[in-house]
């Protein structure tokens, strides 16, 4: 098959995953439209790892994981304890840093 | 050269005691001037100390040296601070340390009743010990050291009474034109020290031989315009007029005997550019002519008896340069003027102080008259001066002055009559100012404002005054017997054979006195044969008027450079605060209104962020994708 393919549909999911974030209010769909980037990312670089024929691509990936799953620790703490305080998970309610 | 250890006290001595008066403060009021006194009276011994000690050593052997430490050590290049004395310093030094130490003491009677006095002496000690730097220092160096030191205590001296604005602006006057003289000797040292290598008299006398005549011509320039900055030569002599605000030991001092023919020395010490370099030679004669001239004029026209004086300072110090400028037959005239000239000079300016004490600070000569009643001393003293100046034989100005109107008449060609027929003349104006100061002051009908009780001034005061006439009696006769000064200094110079006389000197001389003649008779008929008025007359010539005005230097020196410095100055202040200040506060603005024009996209609203992030990346990969296009 067509490694291209796989960079397409990496290219479609980043494409959903930033206009998620992009467009959704609710904290924990952009969190999750935040993954769908990611492992978007992740594909390319396994993807990129099979055509060259090298373990590189893969590495970074495990790499990605990693980060993913401790930015989803941080990033659910986060966000359960704005719930918390604000009763919302709106992320346009919380845009008290401009102040 | 021998070297010789006990250079350094010279020095030392009035350095350490201004040293002590100035830090001392108002402790020691009591006894500072004792001590400032007894600084340069000990100064002077040692001077004389030195001067025996010349005297039995050979000829060859009588300059002796002493390296104090190694100055600036860079690569091939080494100036050591080190003291020279030879036969022309040791002349200087017994000047300034002798007619110092006389003037100390007048000082301690005439500064009595001034609350800073010990800062007056802390500062006359200073400017000893800088003259005696600048005439002992062995390279141009050492000299420039004392040169800006004598610059320094002059300009304190001037505005010693500062608290008067017109006394502080004349100090500032005088250090200001004077620094356009410094720059002159720091080019000089540049140019010594870039196209010969070495800044040591001795150095430069053996590069001289070699170097091209354009370097030693404009080293000799360079030199010239030094020596009239220091010397009140024209172009740059208005200062020397207001420099008389200072107390008037301090114009008898540095302003007739020594500071001011610290240009003389400089020419004279410099002999071997000057020999080297024709031209600079012949403008330093021209110089020396106009200038003569100049004072002189100037000096016919002043009713403020000390800037009559400093007029004559002046038109004596032209003779000086005059004779300096005639090459190697008239250094040693130059710098037999230059003592006679101390003595007299001083003793003057101290009687015009004494006459000033007796009168209330008065210093307008019209508002003087018949003091030689009520001031005997002071007019024997002072009229000794008087005859010594004009040049009557035996006092010590004729035998000098003479010298030099007979080198110049002799230096052959145009160039000889014009040089000497300036003399002659001035001889002339001189006899006649004097003549009218001696007469306005001491002779005429009393002329004063009401409740003056002119006396005669304490014993302190007249001695100093007293010892100053006798060298003026004395000194000509004592230099000339036996040529011993021209036979003193003549190792130093490159002496050429006499060359073809114009005048014998018996007609020389018979000239000059002639003029001194008509110069006195003219101010007898003038001033002593008819009244007098209290005030300057006011309907006189345009030429009266121009005299009175100084032949009109300070307006000279307004219009061609005061206005035109202060118009571009105020031009650059402009230039400054729109271009430069424009520029960096433009750039604070622009920073500023960036700042709040990107401020609009901090919103905090994450969404816009990522927006903007994802907008930003998408440009980026445009960007990219049209660069590799």
């Amino acid at each position: 098959m067509n490694p291209n393919n796989y960079l397409y549909f990496a290219a479609l999911l980043f494409t959903i995953g930033a206009v998620g974030v992009v467009v959704r209010r609710n904290a924990i769909v952009v969190f999750m439209c935040i993954e769908l980037m990611l492992n978007a990312c992740n594909l390319t670089l396994v993807t990129f790892s099979r055509i060259n024929g090298d373990l590189n691509g893969q590495v970074v990936a495990f790499f990605t994981m990693v980060v993913a799953a401790c930015e989803v620790v941080v990033g659910l703490a986060i966000i359960v304890t704005i719930y918390r305080s604000r009763r919302s998970a709106s992320i346009d309610d919380a845009s008290l840093l401009k102040r | 050269m021998a070297t010789n250890n006990g250079l350094v006290y010279l020095i030392a001595l009035p350095l350490f005691s201004a040293l002590i008066l100035l830090l001392a403060g108002r402790r020691a009021d009591k006894w500072g001037h004792l001590l400032g006194t007894l600084a340069s009276a000990g100064s002077f011994g040692v001077g004389l100390f030195q001067l025996s000690e010349m005297l039995g050593r050979s000829t060859e052997s009588r300059p002796v040296t002493q390296k104090l430490f190694s100055w600036i050590s860079v690569g091939s290049f080494n100036v050591d601070a080190a003291l020279a004395l030879d036969q022309l310093s040791i002349c200087f030094v017994l000047l300034i340390t002798g007619v110092g130490t006389l003037i100390h003491i007048y000082s301690i009677s005439y500064m009595s009743h001034d609350l800073d006095r010990r800062r007056f002496f802390a500062y006359l000690n200073l400017f000893i010990a800088a003259m005696l730097l600048l005439v002992l220092g062995n390279s141009y160096l050492n000299l420039y050291v004392g040169w800006e030191g004598v610059g320094l205590a002059s300009y304190l001296l001037i505005g010693f009474w500062n608290q008067k604005p017109a006394y502080a602006t004349a100090s500032k006057k005088a250090f200001v034109m004077n620094r356009i003289g410094d720059m002159g000797l720091s080019f000089a040292i540049m140019i010594c020290f870039a196209s010969l290598g070495t800044v040591s008299f001795e150095g430069v006398e053996e590069a001289s031989h070699s170097a091209s005549e354009a370097t030693m011509t404009a080293i000799g320039l360079m030199l010239l315009v030094a020596a009239v900055g220091k010397s009140a030569q024209f172009p740059l002599q208005a200062w020397l007029g207001d420099a008389m605000a200072g107390p008037t030991p301090v114009s008898a001092l540095i302003h007739a005997a020594t500071m001011v023919t610290a240009g003389v020395y400089l020419i004279v010490r410099s002999d071997f550019v000057f020999d080297a370099a024709p031209n600079a030679q012949l403008a330093v004669a021209i110089v020396g002519a106009i200038t003569l001239m100049f004072g002189a004029i100037i000096g016919t026209a002043k009713d403020d008896i000390k800037k009559a004086l400093a007029a004559s300072t002046m038109s004596q110090i032209g003779y000086m340069i005059l004779g300096a400028g005639l090459g190697p037959a008239g250094y040693a005239f130059a710098i037999m003027h230059l003592l006679t000239h101390g003595f007299f000079k001083a003793g003057m300016f101290l009687g015009a102080g004494s006459v000033m004490h007796g009168m209330n600070d008065e210093v307008n000569m019209r508002k003087y008259g018949n003091l030689r009643k009520f001031m005997p001393i002071t007019f024997i003293t002072f009229g000794l001066g008087y005859l010594a100046i004009i040049g009557i034989p035996p006092f010590a100005g004729f035998y000098s002055k003479d010298m030099i109107i007979e080198t110049a008449l002799n230096a052959g060609g145009a160039k000889g009559i014009i040089l000497g027929g300036a003399a002659l003349l001035g001889a002339g104006l001189t006899a006649f100012y004097m003549t009218r100061v001696i007469i306005l002051t001491f002779t005429s009908n009393e002329r004063w404002d009401e409740n003056q009780h002119p006396h005669e001034s304490p014993v302190l005061m007249w001695l100093p005054m007293a010892i100053l006439a006798i060298g003026s009696v004395t000194t000509g006769f004592l230099f000339t017997r036996g040529d011993a000064l021209v036979n003193w200094l003549s190792p130093l110079f490159e002496v050429h054979e006499h060359h073809e006389e114009l005048l014998p000197p018996i007609v020389v001389s018979g000239l000059a006195l002639t003029m001194v003649a008509i110069g006195v008779a003219i101010a007898v008929i003038k001033y002593q044969l008819s009244e007098i008025d209290r005030v300057a007359p006011a309907k006189v010539t345009i030429f009266t008027r121009i005299a009175r005005r100084d032949l009109l230097q300070d307006d000279v020196n307004e219009a061609l450079f005061m206005r035109p410095g202060q118009a571009l100055t105020s031009a650059l202040v402009k230039v400054d605060d729109l271009v430069i200040d424009g520029a960096i506060r433009g750039i604070g603005r622009a920073t500023l209104g960036s700042g709040s024009a990107l401020r609009g996209t901090q919103t905090g609203f994450a969404r816009s962020y990522a927006a903007l992030i994802v907008l930003g990346a998408l440009a980026l990969l445009v960007a990219i994708w049209v660069i590799t296009q």
